[in-house]
């Protein structure tokens, strides 16, 4: 697209007005926005913003989980979340893959990342204090991101929505196994029970902040909305996490921690209580349980694999140099 | 645990696979690239379920109820029976992967002796796992070269966790009681016979990574194979045993 500003000049006001009509049109009518079309700044802008941020939790999100690797209590629980963190890792690569599309680089975003430019979910700066956290994490932050994803397999940027397609389908599968760690630990010993219930106690709020600020907060809803990159709202998606998850904790034999939680039937669904926003701020600030160390961690993995990335670019000049000395 | 032979060995084999996963696994999260992350997990991944295979048929073995959990998570350090290196602390990623360069080059040898074992479980456990370690010694190898042939940084880092872990190769080639008999019932093999073929395999290795093989002699440890480890391996099984331990009779 630079191309072309430099071919016809400096596009009129009236000349950008239309082409962004055009480009809202295709959107409109559910044409793909594919990588080397047209698109608006702000468009281009947006996206990455929200698909660094989305690889940024995936890589992050390895940390609270991996803190249980190598304490999990059976060789297949070990297996299943050794497996579970290398998926996350696969979707971090598709989503800077997705994004590096749209004209930025990995060392890039990974830079935004350590400099504390960018975000990533704030779900995952909180601690996981005993194993049936990885079950929580599972089922429910697993559980939120689905609910948050499965709309965006259908968004208008082509290459962000084929890799949703890709991770949704393995975020289900993390979803079904976190249930099943619960499932287990519900049916066990009255400590499995309890480690289940204060798991549920910890992670049920933060889970539904995942969905972000409330509706009439949200700062880039309404036109995130007409560019089909956000089809349902933050509220929409929250309570379709709520009426999913109650049935699934009442199954458990567990208590959401929601004095005010009860089904409505005038409404059709679930009525819960207020959410603690001054805490979801506060964390994503930057004071949560655990921001410092997670970025610390990030930062440090990064810095002491410096010499690593660059005996690779290294040796790779080297054997460059002899394959052209041999032609030569 | 006093057990028979076969039983020794097939323990032997699951213990090396199960420690030198639960290490791989310390790494999660803090690889040097994001590529290098998914690696070492998928190493750690295919360890695990050849582990999980060995340890199961040691478990037949071992009757009285006994499973591969049971034999994970309750065994004391002093009944556990891998190879010292691989209880070797990960140190930085250059020792990681020296260490699991110098076990993929004597485990594809070992697995490919076992794949003729007349045991015929061992044999297909042996055929599957084949496959997966083929995989991680072209990986290593291929990663020792060109780190080794790389910076003067990561060529130095090399050489040093190659000079750290270079000892613990005797123990590799070191039979004893439980490997003769193998051997002479045709289920196993004389490690002792491994050695040229693994170190030819080393030496051209090492060799086009610019890295300086070790001076020979000098200090030999050995006797994880019989029980009597480094003082790493109990705290690192003390973390991986925690919550079986702390509940007791627990499912998980
Ligand atoms: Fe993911
Ligand atoms: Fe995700
Ligand atoms: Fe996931």
């Amino acid at each position: 697209m630079y191309a072309q500003m430099v071919d016809t000049g400096t596009p009129s006001a009236a000349a950008v007005d239309a082409q962004e009509a055009r480009f809202q049109q295709r959107i409109d009518d559910g044409i793909r926005i594919e990588a080397q079309d047209w698109m608006p700044e702000r468009y281009r802008r947006t996206l990455i913003r929200q698909i660094s941020q989305h690889a940024h939790s995936e890589i992050v999100g390895q940390l609270p989980e991996g803190n249980w690797i190598t304490r999990a209590p059976s060789l297949k629980r070990k297996a299943i979340l050794l497996a579970k963190v290398q998926d996350e890792a696969g979707h971090g690569l598709y989503l800077y893959s997705a994004a590096e599309t749209l004209g930025i680089s990995r060392d890039q975003m990974v830079d935004d990342l350590h400099a504390g430019r960018a975000k990533y979910s704030s779900i995952f700066n909180y601690p996981t204090l005993t194993w049936a956290d990885v079950g929580a994490i599972g089922w429910l932050v697993d559980g939120s991101a689905i609910m948050n994803q499965i709309p965006l397999c259908r968004c208008s940027y082509g290459p962000y929505a084929r890799a949703m397609i890709r991770v949704c389908k393995e975020e289900a599968f993390h979803m079904r196994q976190g249930y099943d760690l619960m499932l287990a630990l519900a049916r066990g010993t009255p400590a499995q029970q309890a480690m289940a219930q204060d798991a549920l106690n910890r992670w049920w709020w933060p889970s539904l902040m995942m969905f972000g600020p409330p509706d009439g907060d949200s700062v880039h809803s309404a036109q995130s909305q007409a560019w089909k990159i956000k089809l349902f709202t933050n509220d929409e998606l929250r309570q379709k996490m709520v009426d999913q998850t109650v049935p699934q904790a009442e199954y458990l034999g567990l208590t959401v921690p929601d004095p005010d939680l009860k089904w409505n039937a005038e409404r059709g669904h679930y009525d819960f209580g207020a959410i603690d926003w001054e805490e979801f701020y506060n964390v994503v600030k930057g004071n949560g349980p655990c921001n410092r160390e997670r970025l610390e961690t990030r930062r440090r993995a990064w810095d002491d694999g410096e010499w690593f990335r660059e005996a690779l670019v290294a040796h790779a000049g080297k054997a460059a140099a002899r394959a052209t000395a041999k032609a030569a | 645990m006093a057990g028979s032979a076969r039983l020794e060995y097939l323990l032997r084999l699951g213990d090396n696979a199960l420690i030198l996963s639960q290490r791989l696994g310390e790494w999660c999260g803090k690889g040097p690239a994001l590529e290098e992350d998914m690696a070492l997990t998928n190493t750690a991944l295919d360890l695990l379920g050849q582990a999980r295979l060995w340890l199961s048929l040691a478990a037949e073995e071992a009757g009285d109820g006994a499973d591969e959990d049971t034999l994970a998570y309750l065994r004391d350090d002093r009944a556990f029976r891998n190879l010292l290196l691989v209880e070797q602390p990960n140190g930085g990623y250059a020792d990681t992967l020296v260490r699991q360069f110098l076990f993929d080059a004597w485990a594809s040898l070992a697995l490919r002796q076992l794949l003729g074992s007349s045991d015929a479980a061992i044999a297909a456990i042996a055929e599957k796992a084949i496959k997966e370690v083929s995989y991680h010694l072209r990986r290593s190898s291929d990663l020792v070269v060109r780190l080794g042939d790389g910076t003067a940084r990561s060529r130095a880092l090399l050489q040093a966790a190659l000079d750290t872990l270079w000892p613990y190769h005797h123990e590799l080639f070191t039979g004893d009681a439980v490997d003769a008999e193998m051997l002479a019932r045709g289920i196993g093999f004389d490690p002792a016979s491994l050695r040229d073929a693994w170190l030819s395999y080393v030496r051209d290795v090492l060799a086009e990574a610019t890295l300086t093989v070790p001076s020979a002699g000098g200090w030999a440890p050995k006797g994880g194979k019989q029980g009597l480890h480094s003082e790493h391996l109990g705290k690192l099984l003390a973390e991986m045993q925690v919550l079986p331990r702390s509940h007791p009779g627990a499912r998980w």
